[in-house]
This record gives C-alpha cells, structure tokens and sequence, in this order.
C-alpha cells in the first residue's frame, strides 16, 4: 500500500524549501518556514500512527493504542513554531521600517 | 533561473526524503511486538519506550493522559526547556517591536455595535474553555499548550474589537513570572524529597478523578497561565502601538 | 480502499492545493490565509491519525493565532510581492 500521508508531507516539506529558495520577499520566505513545520510535524504524527489503534488515554477496555512519543514532541514544537515566527515577522518589519522595502534584491543593492 | 534552480532541488529533497522513508512501514507496526536491538545488553528486546509508556504509565505518574505524563513527567525538564525558548521569543518580538513603534500612532475605525457586545460577552466564556483544558490536562484531550492558546485567542479577540483595548503589561508580567517560579518551585521541592528534579512528590489518588496525578495538574496549570501570558505580549507587540 | 483511505486523500489533496496557492498568489494576504487553511486541514488530519491533543493545539495555535500574526505583519509593510 502507498504510504500517502508521507508522501503528502513530504510534498509539503519539498515545497516550503522551494519557497525559501525561489522567492524574494521576506514575508512570503516565513510562510515557507512555516509551511515546513506543518510537513514535518504530520510526518512524525503519521509515522506514530498504529492501524485500529485509539488515542494514548487509558480507558480500561481497548487495548491498542497510537504512539504517544510523536504526539508529545509535536505538541512542544507547534508552540515553539508559532513563537518563532512572530518574532521573524518582527525582525522583517524592523528591516521595513529601516529600509522602506521587505524584497531581499532591494536591500542587498541598498548596502552598495 | 533561480526558480528552475529551486524546482529541480526541491524535486531531489522530495526523491531523497521519500527513498529515506519509503521502508517505514504505515499504520502496520504493534507496539509490543517492536523488537530493537539494545547496544549495551547486546541482544533484541522487545520492551520498546512506547509499549512501556502505554502499560507502565498510569502507575508511574498516576495520569489518565499518557501524552500528558510524557509531556509534564518522563519529560518534564526537556518541557521547562521548550517554555524557556518561548520566554525567549516573545521577549525579542516584544524589544523589536518596541523600539519600531514608539514614535508612530495609527488612528483605528471603531468597530460596529454587535461585535463589541458579542465580544465582550464571548470573551469571559473562551478564557473559562481555556482554563477548563488546561486544568483538565491529565484527564482528557488538551493540556498546558492549548490551553494557553485559547486564552490568547480572547485576548486577540478583545484586540480586534476595540481599538483602544491593550492589555496591561505589568498584570501580564506578574502572571508569566508567577507561573514561571510555580513551574521551577515544584521541581526544586521535588529535588529536596527525592533527590531528582520535577519528582512526583504528592499523592497520586484515584485515576479519572480531578485532583489525582500527583504535580502534574499544578505543572500544567503553569504552563498554561505562562503560555497565556506570552502569545498574549506577542500579539500585543504585533499589534502595534494605538491610540 | 476504506472510507479512512477516501477521507484522508480528500484531505490531502485539497491541503495540497491550498499550499500551491500560498505557494504562487502575488497577493500576500491571500497567501496568508492559504496558509491558514493547510493548518485547518492538518489538524484535522491529526484528529484522524488519533492525536487530539495535537488537533486541538494546531486548530487553535496554526488557524487562529498564526494567522492574525501574520496579517498584523501585512499590515506593517506591504502587500503585494514584487
């Protein structure tokens, strides 16, 4: 069976990176970042998942369970992604404010 | 060019990354039938870290939660870590931010009757939904994090519907520092009883009852009061300063 | 071929579609609330993998908050890409 839920996040990881690599504009790159975090984090939620299995809460009368290791990184690191990113945004408008322009071509030919 | 660039390494980190998990298998495994080599016994074993989490777990910490019990106890040092770096973010947004919008003061349109009635009447009842996930943490979906979430998600809302409403930084500052020393208090109590940092010192009670799990409620109640307090300063500092 | 199955690709693709279009739109803040609607579907994505403590987190931390963050920033400096 094809594993679709890798594939879709790795899909999602390959195209932040492009948007990192391709685009211009500071504020479209931290969209990619982010974009990247919801990849990686559905890749390590999908490779803890267990067929039939229930969430991690003791309920007494099933007995299989997913994997709980994944879900208690993932949900540090959504917290962890969204702070991060505020204060990237904060650092791209501090540079707009100095600069009058968020395109990284534009702030590269102000230095010369 | 750099776009044809970017396209073909993208198209590589996807052939890479997936030949690298192309043998992981999906949704096929059993926890208990894992069986890893263990390097310092030199032999397979088959008791993995996740199948003792899920049959040991309410023993050890008394949690009903078993994502819970890792977050706040197996892990529970590696969680003061992760608030820390969240300390660390929102006090960065809050001095940038700070230094760029001193000087500028932007006039704001009120919003209209309806949603200022509605929000300030919505707002009591998302901090309450919030604290219930938060001080529910060990029983049911939710915790610390999400909880914190929503409570700045009302504030959000309060900020989107008046134009003069800020929050006022020193209560906020009172809020984050309190439950930072709650959170460290408990571990250095833990250190004196047992001799191991964040050990689980009180009793555990019954299961499925509110007041059971030992710290563990306490801690996330926290993390949830300190993660409240910080995505509440990170969105007051993006939102500028207003008049 | 499982309803699970039927779902989830649903999902995935309308997920996929929604980052192409952050991906590609010139107009920042169309990108920004495509951004939002990949999170949307993540999350109910991790409900269905069984994780809802991480649904929860991600519904109100990557639609909610993310989001308005983002705008806010818009609002600071431009919105449109060169």
């Amino acid at each position: 069976m094809i594993p679709y839920y890798y594939i879709a996040s790795i899909a999602l990881i390959a195209l932040g990176f492009y948007i990192v690599i391709a685009k211009k504009n500071l504020i479209k790159i931290i969209i990619g970042l982010d974009m990247m975090d919801t990849g990686v984090n559905l890749l390590l939620i999908s490779i803890g998942y267990v067929k039939g299995g229930t969430a991690p809460i003791e309920n007494g009368n099933y007995p299989i369970y997913v994997d709980p290791i994944p879900q208690a990184l993932v949900l540090t690191a959504i917290v962890i992604g969204v702070s991060v990113m505020a204060l990237a945004l904060s650092i791209a408008i501090g540079l707009y404010k100095n600069t009058g322009t968020v395109e990284i071509d534009e702030i590269r030919r102000l230095r010369e | 060019m750099k776009r044809a660039v970017a396209a073909i390494l993208a198209i590589l980190i996807f052939i890479v990354l997936g030949l690298a998990f192309a043998k992981i298998p999906f949704g096929n495994v059993n926890l208990e039938d894992y069986h890893y080599y263990n390097p310092i016994q030199d032999k397979q074993t088959s008791d993995s870290v996740p199948a003792h989490y899920l049959k040991e777990g309410k023993n050890e910490t008394g949690s009903t939660n078993i994502v819970t019990a890792v977050v706040v106890d197996y892990r529970g040092f590696d969680t003061l870590g992760e608030v820390t770096v969240l300390f660390l973010a929102s006090t960065g947004v809050g001095s940038v931010m700070y230094i760029f919008e001193k000087e500028k003061r932007r006039k704001v349109r009120r919003a209209n009757a309806v949603v200022e009635t509605a929000s300030k009447l919505l707002f009591g009842f998302i901090i309450l939904f919030g604290a219930y996930i938060f001080v529910h943490g060990h029983l049911t979906p939710g915790g610390g994090f999400p909880g914190g979430a929503v409570i700045a998600s009302s504030f959000l809302l309060l900020y989107l519907a008046y134009p003069k409403f800020h929050a006022e930084h020193k209560s906020l500052n009172v809020a984050e520092s309190l439950a930072g020393l709650t959170f460290v208090g408990v571990g250095l109590i833990g250190l004196l009883v047992a001799s191991y940092f964040l050990y689980n010192f009180l009793p555990f009670g019954l299961p499925t009852y509110l007041f059971s799990a030992g710290v563990i409620p306490i801690i996330y109640v926290a993390v949830g009061v300190k993660v409240g307090s910080e995505l509440t300063g990170i969105v007051d500092a993006m939102m500028g300063v207003r008049e | 071929m499982d309803l699970f199955m039927v779902v989830s690709l649903i999902l995935i693709i309308a997920m996929l579609i929604a980052a192409l279009v952050a991906a590609e739109s010139r107009d920042l803040i169309s990108a920004a609330i495509a951004m939002g609607v990949v999170s949307l579907i993540a999350s109910i994505l991790f409900y269905m993998l069984q994780a809802p403590d991480v649904a929860i987190t991600e519904a109100s931390i990557g639609a909610g908050l993310s989001l308005a963050i983002m705008i806010f920033a818009i609002k600071h400096t431009v919105r449109w890409e060169k």
